[in-house]
């Protein structure tokens, strides 16, 4: 059947004949290579993206079930070159080591703070508990947030 | 030594600075490419078909049904290796594929190259194989019995009839822990169309690949190239080789390059795991609180091949009494011979085990002797001018013990935990432990570790700098895993030479020489010492042809007069500096495992604050708090962040990560079972960074990054028995272990 999805606000078609995830699709057909795959269970959030909005693992959604929706990825999170302030603030924090998380927490982190432009740390430590990093003890990423959030809420 | 030289006015983004990652950008941006990210024109799939049993002979093989499927290109077996059949990077004894027998879950029996993934993935279901079950052997003890002995490393030192009046024996055992990076294996291979090929896969040191691939494809050095490619993480997984061969196989066999990807169960099957350890220990000290003597037995889970066992057990026994005083010692290492999963390299190398152990023996001993548990290791400290216990050499360099442990004593402690939302207690949301039930501890442990590669290894690392139009390039083939050397090198570049502009280039196996291994600490003092020496030799070569006395990244300075500019020189003529820089050097042991065996050591302490629910066993780490040795912090923001990841990983093996292997299967090869620390497992870290100057490292600079895995481990573990009375001689300490 044919899929098409609204990435980054392209329209975007690609062909799958069997059961296929929306992860497979961006990364083998549509070669968006930033949504990482770590796990393919649900456990790791280096596949994150928003679809129709909403923060998903894209390894646990059915590409067919994207079928027409927007989807953002973390190629679609910096814009008219500009970085997004929190890629800006991973770099500058040290949020960054082998950066296999980074797109996951970039999706996950933008999204949290749309949301929530101030959170406290344990709302910062709940919303990104479904991403995994193994590098940086998860210090830089907080440090990262934290920079964002505005001064009077701290 | 010229370890400390500047020139000129300071230049940005120079050593000392937090200066962020060069590849920092893409990989935000999600541009950055790993080694599941490559393509390459006409390319076929890869897939492997691993056995499911630890032992068993193959009675039946037949690829066939595979071969006669529509796009399937090539089938390869034990019968179709061209050359050398065995791989291994210290004792070739791993067959590139199964040779008759399974030694392991998960060994590669044959291999296929397909138009698509699918296609290549029920190919490799399609082989037809029977097996013969064997019994599998996969208990430490059993393989002594048998003597299955990959290596025995020994430290006899001392007088066996000595004995001291306080003795405390026990039994420690650690687990499989998986580096679990994130990135899991992938790569290419590329053939060339003239016979060699190019490979792109995961790696930590490219040339100790390329000599086994040399040898098992059958061609001649300058035929295979090893490229580095994008990484998700290594942590000793990357030290062997893991489908780099099959790739280079299968795109010979057929003439087109040939791309695997591996999914998470399969990247558990394809790399070696930190050494499961049981370690049987007796102290002996005297009642005024020396230590008199260490008998310590070490059995290491090597697995069902060598791969570098050989060396961990040598650093196991090498660091089995600490950074501690004892002139009696008397250790047995062994790294033994199972069909559980091949173990290798994993962060710490042999330290993290004895490390948890010789730490818990420490508490116990200060507990017998009513001593506390810090005034005694205090006591018994070594630093410069003492001799390492377990070898008998004179410490040279700085080894700061009793600082680390005095400035972790003096960081402040958390107050009393008073609330009640339940991410702040044990167990997290979903477990209903009230407040009233958590039980506080607080333990600490010392860290003890070799820097860069010990026992006469030849060690060294090169590098080329460039000047270019704009700046410096840096050529090398010192892996960047994502620790941040890449960072590191250009800073010592720019504090030499003055000039900003700079990069690194990371060459194939082709264009430079090795930078041995990205493990062992080593990569910021032997890659970072060949950067200093290279990019030095360079400036006094442009000084001398320019009669120039400073650089920048304008040009070339006599006084205040500009000579010539970058592009200026550039036409001139090339300018470029190659060094193959070597640490001091070390010794073989002797046959007491005596001698100068190792180059240099790191220290670092860790004090862990838990949270325990005693009736459901479970643990919060609330803190941690630790001191490191590091010489010279090079970059401060890149040292933070392998202090806080290490100490991570400590924490997982403290606590929760365990690969569980069961008759030699594995039983929880995937991210639901195996439980690796999440942002809400982290605690708060602090740091304190002690900061005395290596004689070789450049600017001072010492590594450090496996240190905080040793000392996280055992202090959690303290800080629950601590809470717990509970005597805890494994990890990770699971909930039974608690409230049972
Ligand atoms: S790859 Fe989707 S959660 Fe891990
Ligand atoms: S930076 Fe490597 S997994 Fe997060």
């Amino acid at each position: 059947m044919n899929v098409r999805l609204i990435v980054n606000g392209e329209v975007l078609n690609a062909e799958v004949t069997t059961p296929i995830s929306l992860l497979k699709v961006l990364r083998d057909e549509l070669h968006l290579l930033g949504t990482k795959d770590a796990c393919e269970q649900g456990e790791c959030g280096s596949c994150s993206v928003l679809l129709d909005g909403d923060l998903v693992c894209s390894c646990l959604v059915m590409a067919a079930d994207a079928h027409d929706l927007p989807v953002t990825t973390v190629e679609g999170i910096a814009s008219d070159g500009e970085l997004h302030p929190l890629q800006q603030a991973l770099i500058d924090h040290g949020g960054v080591q082998c950066g296999f998380c980074t797109p996951g927490f970039v999706v996950a982190g933008a999204d949290l703070l749309e949301r929530n432009p101030s959170p406290t740390s344990g709302e910062i430590r709940e919303a990104l508990s479904g991403n995994l990093c193994r590098c940086t003890g998860y210090g830089g990423i907080e440090r990262a947030i934290q920079s964002l959030i505005e001064v009077e809420e701290r | 030594m010229t370890a400390r030289t500047q020139t000129g006015s300071k230049v940005r983004k120079g050593v000392g600075e937090s200066v962020p990652r060069p590849d920092g950008i893409p990989k935000v941006t999600g541009h950055f490419a790993y080694a599941s990210d490559l393509y390459a024109q006409d390319m076929l799939w890869g897939a492997a078909r691993r056995a499911p049993v630890a032992h068993a002979g193959v009675t039946h093989l037949d690829v066939a049904p595979a071969l006669a499927m529509a796009g399937v290109h090539a089938v390869l077996t034990y019968d179709d290796l061209p050359a050398k059949r065995f791989q291994g990077q210290i004792i070739t004894d791993q067959p590139v594929l199964a040779d008759g027998t399974i030694r392991y879950w998960g060994e590669v029996v044959a291999i296929v190259a397909a138009d698509d993934p699918t296609t290549a993935a029920e190919a490799a279901q399609a082989i037809e194989v029977a097996y013969e079950p064997l019994d599998p052997l996969t208990d430490v003890d059993e393989a002594l019995a048998r003597d299955e002995v990959l290596r025995k490393a020994v430290s006899y030192r001392g007088d066996r009839e000595v004995h001291g009046e306080v003795v405390v024996e026990a039994t420690y055992e650690t687990a499989t822990q998986d580096q679990a990076p994130l990135g899991n294996e992938a790569g290419i291979a590329v053939p060339d169309g003239a016979g060699g090929v190019d490979v792109y896969g995961p790696t930590q040191w490219t040339h100790v690949d390329h000599e086994q691939l040399v040898d098992c494809l059958g061609l001649r050095p300058e035929e295979v190239r090893v490229h580095p490619t994008g990484l998700g993480g290594a942590f000793g997984a990357r030290e062997d080789l893991s489908l780099q061969t099959h790739l280079c196989l299968l795109a010979l066999r057929t003439g087109r390059p040939v791309r695997m990807v591996f999914g998470r169960e399969e990247s558990f099957a394809a790399h070696v795991k930190r050494h499961a350890a049981r370690m049987y220990y007796r102290h002996e000290a005297d009642r005024a609180g020396n230590l008199i003597r260490v008998d310590a037995k070490l059995l290491l889970d090597g697995g069902a091949y060598s791969m570098t066992s050989p060396a961990v057990v040598a650093n196991a026994v090498g660091f089995a009494v600490g950074p501690y005083r004892c002139p009696n010692v008397f250790v047995d290492g062994y790294a033994l011979r199972t069909n559980n999963p091949p173990s290798g390299a994993m962060r710490g190398f042999g330290a993290v085990q004895t490390g948890f152990a010789v730490e818990s023996q420490m508490d116990r001993v200060a507990a017998e002797l009513g001593m506390d548990p810090l005034e005694f290791r205090l006591k018994n400290a070594i630093g410069p001018g003492d001799v390492l216990a377990t070898t008998g050499q004179l410490i040279t360099e700085p080894l700061p013990t009793r600082e680390v442990i005095e400035s972790v004593r003096a960081m402040p402690l958390p107050d009393d935990e008073t609330s009640t939302d339940a991410r702040e207690l044990p167990g997290g949301t979903g477990l209903t432990t009230p407040r009233s039930a958590v039980v506080r501890g607080v333990g600490y442990a010392v860290g003890f570790k070799n820097l860069a590669f010990s026992e006469g290894f030849d060690d060294y690392a090169e590098a080329r700098i460039t000047l270019t139009p704009v700046g410096l390039d840096i050529h090398t083939a010192a892996i960047e895993v994502g620790q941040g050397m890449v960072t590191v090198l250009e800073q010592i570049a720019r504090s030499v030479t003055g000039i900003e502009d700079v990069r690194v280039i990371f060459d194939d196996t082709s264009q430079i020489g090795s930078a041995g291994s990205t493990s062992a600490s080593r990569q910021t003092q032997m890659s970072g010492g060949a950067v200093l020496k290279a990019a030095e030799k360079l400036r006094d070569e442009l000084f001398e042809y320019f009669g120039a006395d400073a650089l920048s990244s304008e040009g070339m300075w006599r006084g205040s007069q500009l000579v010539a500019s970058l592009p200026e020189a550039c036409l001139d003529r090339d300018f470029s500096a190659h060094v193959r820089h070597r640490h001091q050097g070390s010794e073989e042991p002797d046959e007491n495992g005596q001698g100068n065996l190792h180059v240099d050591f790191a220290v670092s302490a860790h004090r862990a604050v838990v949270d325990v629910d005693p009736v459901l066993g479970l643990v919060r780490v609330v803190k941690i708090d630790t001191a490191q040795d590091v010489g010279f912090a090079l970059n401060p923001m890149s040292v933070i962040g392998q202090i806080e990841g290490g100490t991570m990983q400590g924490i997982g093996l403290a606590v929760m990560e365990e690969l569980i292997v069961d008759h030699g299967i594995v039983r929880n090869p995937n991210f639901t079972d195996y439980l690796l620390p999440t942002f809400l497992d982290a605690p708060p870290i602090e740091a304190v960074l002690i900061e005395q100057p290596s004689s070789w490292g450049p600017f001072g600079a010492k590594g450090f990054a496996e240190l905080p895995t040793i000392s996280s481990t055992p202090a959690v573990v303290a800080a629950i028995r601590n809470a717990t009375g509970k005597a805890l001689t494994r990890v990770p300490v699971r909930p039974e272990d608690i409230a049972l």
